[in-house]
């Protein structure tokens, strides 16, 4: 079924249309991938669905539900999560506060002034840490992680009001080929765990040939190609607007791994 | 009144608007490129009055009129050199530092530049000699106008004009611009940073001296014109806009025009009720102020500015008490408990207690805000001055009962908060500070002049607690409001609510996705921190028996400030430390010496370049280091054994 539904939809940032008329659908329990080059407005794009940024135009529906001129909080109630491009954490919590902090605000407590938050959903908020593999740093300052690290308690953040829909900027940014892997398949198996659809963008191909179910393509504010892998790796517009001519996604693949 | 009346205002406005601009101008340059707010500008402007005093006395007698413009200009010089000392010894050194810091150490400079004033010219007001050849007036539509304002008048369109050559026509200029817009590229440039910063401030200390200086015929110098001036200017700048030296001008001439048509308008019925627009001088900038930031907060001709760039370093968690910390704070409790029984010996250590028992609750209720709320705000007396004489007006003028004037007060502070707050929130950063400023500004000058009510300047007296709440019962009272109150904020922070509140202030962008609704905690947070702060001011009106509106100017909102940094921002005991720090050492100098102004000032320089944590963290890293030190020891005590087994 069509969870979330994207149609016409732009920004403009004075002159520069950021986002230009874009459309695509997310099914639930799909894995999608939207990818392009820098500048192409995938982070505009989440930050619409999000609601960090207002649309110019257009329309975006969650079950139907209009998202556009809604606030972040309010999308957040309607069971969206997402991370950013640049994870935001609270520097000055623990980790476990951090998640602790989400499932408050979840819970509507977030206003609660006398009762010591110490203790409230810690178990909930440990086993969300367990899923990302983080419940060892608990008690640590979150503005002492590893960068990968605080983005998994990110994403343990964005799991607190348990999401129809995860929006992941970048979420493997700055991490390694092996966390990459590790993260990528830590998001399939909640996907299919949760059943919640996940839109995520990515830079390294292999990883999203790997994991995404199906991809969209942005070039310059729109939208220039979508499908599977096979047909994504084949599309010739794609492969212009990722290395000019005369390159394929294997080409560029192989040159990776010689690096890596 | 009559059209030449209106006119003769205007000019007169105009005239106003020169000075005003070029203390302004001056300010805005420095925050352009050094992003430092200087605090210590209106004692450049006031420097610039005193030596061009000096030296025009001088020089008239020997060199006659040309002596006058000389002098004027010499005055100007010098501060731009005063300026230039101050950059290289103390501004150098805290470029780096978190913005309140630099606010707190310009701010001690002010208080060091006072006494230095008062020590070497004396605490008479001086009125200067008159302008030679503009001594006169001229004859417009019938009013005498002093020709001296034509000079006056001009000088700030021909200085905008002269700065504006400066920055577009010279390679100075182009750097400053540069560095106003971009500070990376400005690096990328390779340019001598420390001498651009250095000419930059010289230049702004100039602008402000001269300032002062033009004023000699028609101001008398006088020492409370530094802070009076710098509260205009920071005014002016924010509403111009920070950085914008157009916008520093048409906001000098806005203000100077609308104080002038305020003065012009006199007491006129409107509506059939009687106004006295001169009387709303004293707050209409302020007012101006507050409107621009709410509808334009970036200021009439500013742009909008990315959010600080020196923000703090990050904070640790907190971490609940240890029993080692409840075992010191209990015994801390006892041994103020039994403060007045010792009376005999120490007659004036409970007097002195209780001072400190109320500075140290108004000093935690800003900390609430400002370290874990990160919203500094430069005007916190306002809710101390509002419980204060909200007790004051209850019990004297409505005449209600002592024990209920007492729990209403700090419900009045807390509407103040409620309304004020409400407008904070909005801001944030130097405009935010700057809005607080002005809300405490405006409650201030109603207070000061609403004379039927508060009493005016000369406040309002017979303020005791009942007959059964006095003495060292009172001391009583005000011992446990205190602890309670410092035991709920705690309780607070260590609450959901209070994790929001660390939540909002480390990441907006995430505590809104996470649907927490940043304004309204931000919001909450002000009330709750006004209703603490009308407590304290509720204690204190009881305490002396009366209050003046000294007791909630800018002074007082500064001395939260330094009481917070003092005892350190990041640390939940650092504003109870700091608050206790400052008043021993505010009482015991003050009773030393005249000159307690300079050695506190002093003092914190010294603090700020030694300590940058504050007292309380300071105390904080050494204890941290030593259990660092100590684990380590441990481990290498355990390993020992090991490594002479495998010797052996
Ligand atoms: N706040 C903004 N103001 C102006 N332009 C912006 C803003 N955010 C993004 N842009 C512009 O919009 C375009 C798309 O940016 P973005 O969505 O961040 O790209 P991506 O995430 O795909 O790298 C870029 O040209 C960028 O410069
Ligand atoms: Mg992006």
């Amino acid at each position: 079924m069509t969870l979330l539904q994207v149609r016409d939809l732009n920004k403009s940032f004075g002159g520069v249309r950021a986002v230009d008329g874009i459309n695509f659908d997310l099914h639930e329990g799909e894995l999608l991938a939207l990818i392009g080059p820098n500048g192409a407005g995938k982070s505009t794009t989440f930050n619409m669905v999000g609601g960090q940024l207002k649309a110019s135009g257009g329309s975006i529906q969650l079950l139907g539900q209009e998202l556009v001129g809604r606030r972040p909080r309010d999308i957040c109630r309607m069971q969206v999560g997402r991370t950013f491009q640049i994870a935001e954490t609270f520097a000055s919590l623990t980790v476990l506060e951090n998640v602790q902090m989400a499932l408050l605000s979840h819970h509507g407590k977030g206003f609660s002034l006398f009762r010591s938050a110490r203790k409230m959903y810690r178990d909930e908020a440990l086993a969300l840490l367990a899923q990302v593999g983080m419940e060892r740093h608990a008690e640590r300052p979150c503005s002492e992680l590893a960068y990968g690290d605080v983005k998994r308690v990110e994403l343990a953040m964005g799991l607190a009001n348990d999401p129809k829909l995860l929006l992941m900027d970048e979420p493997t940014a700055g991490m390694g080929p092996e966390e990459r892997n590790d993260l990528m398949a830590l998001t399939k198996r909640l996907v299919v765990e949760r059943k919640m659809a996940v839109l995520f963008t990515e830079h390294s191909m292999d990883v999203v040939f790997a994991y995404a179910d199906r991809m969209i393509v942005l070039a310059r504010g729109r939208l220039i190609a979508e499908g599977d892998a096979q047909y994504i790796r084949n599309h010739p517009k794609v492969q212009q607007v990722y290395f000019g001519t005369g390159k394929t996604f294997e080409h560029e693949m192989a040159q990776q791994q010689v690096q890596v | 009144m009559d059209f030449s009346a209106l006119l003769s205002q205007l000019l007169n406005g105009l005239a106003e608007a020169s000075s005003l601009f070029l203390v302004a101008a001056g300010l805005s340059l420095i925050f352009g490129v050094t992003r430092i707010v200087n605090f210590a500008h209106g004692s450049f402007y006031m420097l610039g009055l005193y030596i061009a005093y000096s030296i025009v006395e001088h020089l008239m007698g020997s060199m006659g009129a040309a002596g006058f413009w000389l002098g004027l200009a010499l005055a100007a010089i010098s501060v731009g050199l005063i300026g230039a000392v101050v950059e290289i010894v103390l501004l150098r050194r805290i470029y780096k530092a978190p913005e309140l810091f630099q606010l707190l150490a310009t701010f001690a400079l002010v208080l060091v530049i006072n006494d230095a004033v008062l020590g070497y010219w004396g605490a008479e007001e001086l009125l200067g000699r008159r302008a030679p050849g503009l001594s006169g007036s001229i004859d417009i539509l019938g009013r005498q106008f002093p020709s001296y304002n034509f000079f006056l008048i001009a000088i700030g369109p021909v200085i905008l004009g002269l700065v504006w050559l400066l920055l577009v026509r010279t390679r100075w200029g182009v750097l400053v611009r540069a560095a106003t817009q971009d500070r990376e590229m400005l690096g990328a440039l390779g340019v001598n940073q420390a001498w651009l910063f250095t000419s930059v401030f010289a230049l702004g200390a100039m602008l402000a001296g001269l300032g002062g200086a033009v004023q000699l015929p028609r101001e008398p110098a006088s020492l409370s014109l530094d802070l009076r001036t710098i509260g205009e200017a920071f005014v002016i700048v924010v509403v111009g806009g920070m950085g914008s030296l157009p916008g520093a001008y048409v906001a000098a001439l806005l203000i100077a025009e609308i104080k002038a048509l305020c003065i012009g308008l006199g007491s006129t019925t409107l509506f059939g009720i009687p106004v006295s627009f001169s009387k709303l001088t004293l707050v209409i900038e302020f007012l101006v102020m507050a409107v621009v930031l709410v509808l334009r907060p970036w200021g009439l001709m500013g742009k909008p500015q990315a959010t600080s760039r020196n923000s703090a370093p990050v904070e640790a968690p907190l971490r609940p008490g240890s029993t080692h910390f409840k075992w010191l704070m209990g015994a801390l409790l006892l041994a103020l408990a039994v403060l007045p029984l010792l009376s005999t010996w120490l007659p004036y250590a409970s007097v002195l207690t209780q001072d400190v028992l109320v500075t140290v609750l108004f000093a935690v209720s800003l900390h609430f805000i400002m370290g874990p709320g990160g919203m500094h705000s430069f005007g916190h007396a306002a809710y101390f001055g509002l419980g204060a004489y909200g007790a004051a007006i209850l019990f004297k003028v409505l005449t209600m009962p002592m024990p209920l004037a007492f729990a209403f007060a700090p419900l009045v502070a807390g509407l103040g908060a409620l309304v004020f707050g409400w407008f904070c929130v909005r801001l944030s950063g130097v405009y935010l500070a700057m809005l607080t400023l002005a809300f405490s500004q405006i409650v201030w000058s109603v207070v000061f002049q609403w004379e039927d009510v508060t009493g005016g300047s000369n406040g309002i007296t017979g303020i005791w607690p009942s007959a059964w709440l006095d003495g060292t019962r009172y001391y009583y009272l005000t011992l446990v409001l205190v602890v309670s109150s410092l035991f709920l904020v705690r309780r607070i922070l260590f609450a959901p609510f209070g994790y929001s509140l660390r939540a909002a202030r480390d990441s907006a962008l995430r505590a809104d996705a996470i649907g927490i609704d940043v304004k309204r905690v931000q919001w909450l947070a002000f009330i709750i921190a006004g209703l603490f702060a009308g407590l304290a001011g509720t204690l204190y009106i009881f305490s002396k028996g009366s209050i003046s509106p000294d007791a909630m100017a800018v002074g007082k909102s500064v001395d939260g400030l330094v009481m917070v940094l003092l005892g350190g921002i990041q640390n939940l005991l650092g504003p109870v430390v700091g608050a206790s720090v400052f008043s021993v050492l505010q009482d015991s100098i003050m009773r030393a010496t005249d000159y307690w102004r300079a050695v506190f000032g002093g003092v914190i320089l010294l603090l700020v370049l030694v300590f940058p944590q504050g007292i309380a963290g300071f105390f904080q890293q050494l204890a941290e280091a030593w259990r660092h030190w100590r684990a380590r020891a441990a481990v290498k005590a355990a390993a020992l054994p090991r490594t002479l087994e495998k010797q052996a």
